[in-house]
């Protein structure tokens, strides 16, 4: 049976932790934008998540997992030279911008804004476009500074970084969208593009924001799944009033379309249950380490 | 006269035993009942079973080595062509194909074929080393990129002929539609599917889980990188469809895809596995074939109240009557001639309810069925808390879009002959890739045909 190695865990925030895997042809073909499905063990969920990082010569795929359900903190718990049951990838279409000439790619200016554990798959996008000799800027958003994720990465690979934080205790004192208003209103900064990549909640706001400008808004959904390659629908999204696959149509789509209320309705789709197994799989850990 | 014996009644859990559990349905005959059923074939000198069978299995040839107990042969007959009869004797609609041209049909009941089949298959896994087989390696790799029917078919016919064969699957189990798609009560996992998998794999074939070929790797890649001289293509059938009906985005409307995988292939029946599945109290599934028959009996059994609605009639439901037949000793409601006009929604966007019409059968279509004509006025609505789509599949396009001069027909199957070559030199197709969503039998004789193709290819270069 063929596994996939950790060759690197580190914990980036209160419950927010950063895994390498040895996955070379998945680092083969990724691209920014892409996402991978991964399964803990035998028992585990088919979780999908979007790429943080690549390094084809490493042979390893970068991802960052908030502990949010029974999954994904069975993730965390592993360590360094444990191995995973599965990790499939890259899956979905890489960001549009791969596709584009370095003639259509001149002089456009991207303003990015991230929002907590979304901060993980803009950085190999931002990472691409400042290779690709793209100003960037970029918004990272968290509740507090405690919280804040790849800052350090981010600040490396783009122009100008900005950091609101909900409570004021890091930069920006405000939610990411009244940041975008000050760079666009107070600074003059224009952009071509904004990609949002966050919770679903953020990128509503976001896209509602950038539509005041008329400043055209990629998101990336991050739908419920179960295949990841087309077969099973779970991931539908009304973008436009038309339904799209997040999986085989997406992850990214024109954030000025999609309805976030529904797509935030059906993310929630299995909540309650995830809630109970939550409970079952707590009270289990507990017995076993008492 | 041997036909005088009445078809020999088939040993089946308890209707209301069996609706609470995931075990198989039908327990298959033991020897002396496929010994006796078997002495029932006529043994016909025209055998229109044979003609009727998509693979052409020698019928009469191995039922009469049944009746003299000599199970070996038997198995070797069926061999001849086909690679997968335990599991072709559940799931085939043999009422459409082999036992529906039964001559003994006409006056009584036709021969069990099927159940006949199914015996040997799975005496053939307990008694024979079916890896055993004498192989010479000839150098050359061929990749097959999905392990459902079609795949494995293939596999196992190049691996006797000594091919380097590697498997390309992209979920994380082995079998395709026979994992993910039907249900253990139909088809045992661990029992056949698995089983028949690892007699390639003493043939020598390699699997590789989790690549989907066209973005983990591409055909291009196989081919120009990796040294596969031909690639196979038993991709499967793609995406699920929907009705395009308001309300088909609240929560509580799935596919019979989603459905099926959350309960077959993450086991999600199962306590100990993690993966959610949402069933409710209610559960109308929409559709009339196989897999809509899956969906409501796996509904069934995890505690639904559960029923079918389908547009037509009850002649014209697709399913293996087998499966309606024990549908309906399960206690599942048929409602024929009832089509979704919406889905009803609560405040909160969960489903509370289906509106449907009324149907009548009109002319006859292009299937040859009458088709459904909508009784104008006959609206009403029906109560329930999930809705599951069974209608079928539209072809996934991945491979169309990452493959250099891979043709599909306008929609969306892959093009290829009668031998499975498509418009890529050194690239094959079969299955409901190229067929659109069809049968296990089917799937399988198009992988054999493929093989073949695929070795006259690699030494004709």
């Amino acid at each position: 049976m063929l596994m996939f190695k950790i060759v690197e865990k580190r914990a980036l925030a209160d419950n927010i932790y950063l895994l390498r895997i040895e996955a070379p042809r998945v680092a083969a073909s990724a691209l920014p934008g892409q996402f991978v499905i991964v399964r803990v063990d035998e028992q585990g969920e088919r979780v999908p998540l979007t790429i943080a990082d690549f390094d084809q010569a490493e042979g390893t795929v970068t991802i960052v997992i908030q502990t949010i359900g029974v999954s994904t903190r069975k993730l965390c718990t592993l360590n360094e030279g444990d191995y995973i049951a599965d990790f499939v990838g890259p899956l979905g279409n890489p960001s549009e911008f791969v596709h584009m000439s370095s003639e259509e790619l001149k002089g456009r200016r991207y303003l990015f804004v991230a929002g907590g554990v979304g901060t993980a798959p803009v950085y190999p996008q931002v990472k691409w476009l400042h290779e690709h000799g793209v100003e960037v800027d970029v918004i990272i958003g968290a509740k507090t500074a405690s919280m804040l994720i790849y800052t350090e990465e981010m600040e490396k690979v783009c122009s100008n970084l900005y950091i609101a934080t909900d409570d004021g205790s890091r930069g920006f004192k405000g939610m990411v969208t009244a940041k975008i208003k000050e760079l666009i209103d107070v600074e003059g900064k224009k952009y071509d593009e904004c990609v949002a990549i966050g919770p679903m909640i953020m990128m509503k706001f976001v896209t509602l924001t950038t539509r005041e400008y008329s400043l055209p808004t990629t998101v990336s959904l991050n739908a419920l799944m179960v295949d990841g390659t087309g077969m099973c629908g779970a991931c539908r999204v009304t973008v436009g009033g038309k339904t799209y696959f997040t999986c085989v149509d997406g992850p990214e789509f024109d954030g000025h379309q999609v309805d976030f209320d529904e797509a935030m309705r059906r993310q929630a789709m299995y909540r309650s249950q995830e809630g109970e197994a939550n409970e079952k799989h707590n009270h289990k850990c507990n017995c076993y380490g008492k | 006269m041997a036909n005088k014996i009445p078809r020999v009644s088939v040993r089946e859990q308890e209707p209301a035993v069996r609706a609470t559990n995931f075990e198989e349905v039908c327990y298959g005959y033991n020897s002396e009942e496929a010994q006796l059923e078997a002495s029932r074939c006529l043994n016909c000198k025209n055998p229109r079973c044979v003609a009727a069978c998509p693979v052409n299995i020698n019928i009469p040839a191995f039922i009469s080595k049944i009746a003299e107990g000599d199970y070996a042969t038997a198995s070797a007959i069926i061999a001849e062509d086909s690679s997968l009869p335990s599991i072709c004797g559940r799931v085939c609609p043999q009422e459409n194909q082999c036992e529906g041209s039964c001559i003994l049909g006409i006056k009584s009941e036709p021969v069990a074929i099927g159940k006949l089949e199914r015996f040997v298959g799975d005496w053939s896994l307990e008694n024979e080393c079916k890896g055993c087989a004498d192989i010479t390696p000839n150098g050359h790799k061929v990749a097959v990129i999905g392990s459902g029917p079609s795949g494995l078919a293939c596999a196992s016919d190049l691996a006797k002929m000594g091919y380097d064969v590697t498997v390309f699957e992209a979920l994380h189990k082995l079998g395709g539609v026979l994992v993910y798609g039907i249900p253990e009560f139909r088809l045992p996992k661990e029992k056949i599917v698995a089983r028949e998998i690892d007699s390639l794999r003493k043939l020598g074939v390699k699997f590789e889980t989790d690549v989907v070929v066209g973005r983990t790797i591409t055909i291009d890649s196989l081919m120009d990188n990796e040294g596969f001289d031909a690639v196979f293509i038993g991709s499967g059938a793609g995406l699920p469809r929907f009705m395009g009906i308001e309300g088909e985005n609240f929560n509580g409307v799935v596919s019979a895809n989603e459905f099926l995988t959350r309960a077959n292939l993450m086991r999600a029946f199962d306590e100990g596995y993690d993966t959610p599945i949402y069933v409710g109290k209610k559960v109308v599934v929409v559709g009339g074939g196989n897999v809509a028959m899956d969906a409501v009996r796996t509904a069934k059994r995890l505690g639904a109240e559960s029923t079918i609605v389908y547009r037509r009639s009850e002649a014209e439901l697709p399913a293996r009557r087998e499966e309606v037949h024990h549908a309906k000793e399960e206690g599942i409601e048929f409602r024929m001639l009832t089509n979704p006009t919406s889905i009803l929604g609560d405040e909160k966007g969960w489903v509370k309810g289906l509106r449907c019409i009324e149907m009548e059968l009109g002319e006859p279509d292009e299937s040859g069925r009458r088709s459904p004509v909508k009784k104008q006025g006959s609206d009403f609505e029906v109560e329930c808390d999930v809705v599951i789509m069974a209608l079928g599949t539209s072809p996934n396009p991945l491979l169309k879009q990452t493959t250099k001069g891979l043709e599909t027909n306008r929609r969306g199957c892959i093009v290829a002959t009668e031998d499975g070559a498509t418009t890529r030199e050194g690239v094959f197709a079969g299955g409901d890739a190229v067929t659109g969503a069809a049968t296990v039998i089917l799937a399988m004789g198009a992988g054999r045909k493929a093989a073949k193709a695929i070795d006259e290819y690699i030494k004709s270069k």
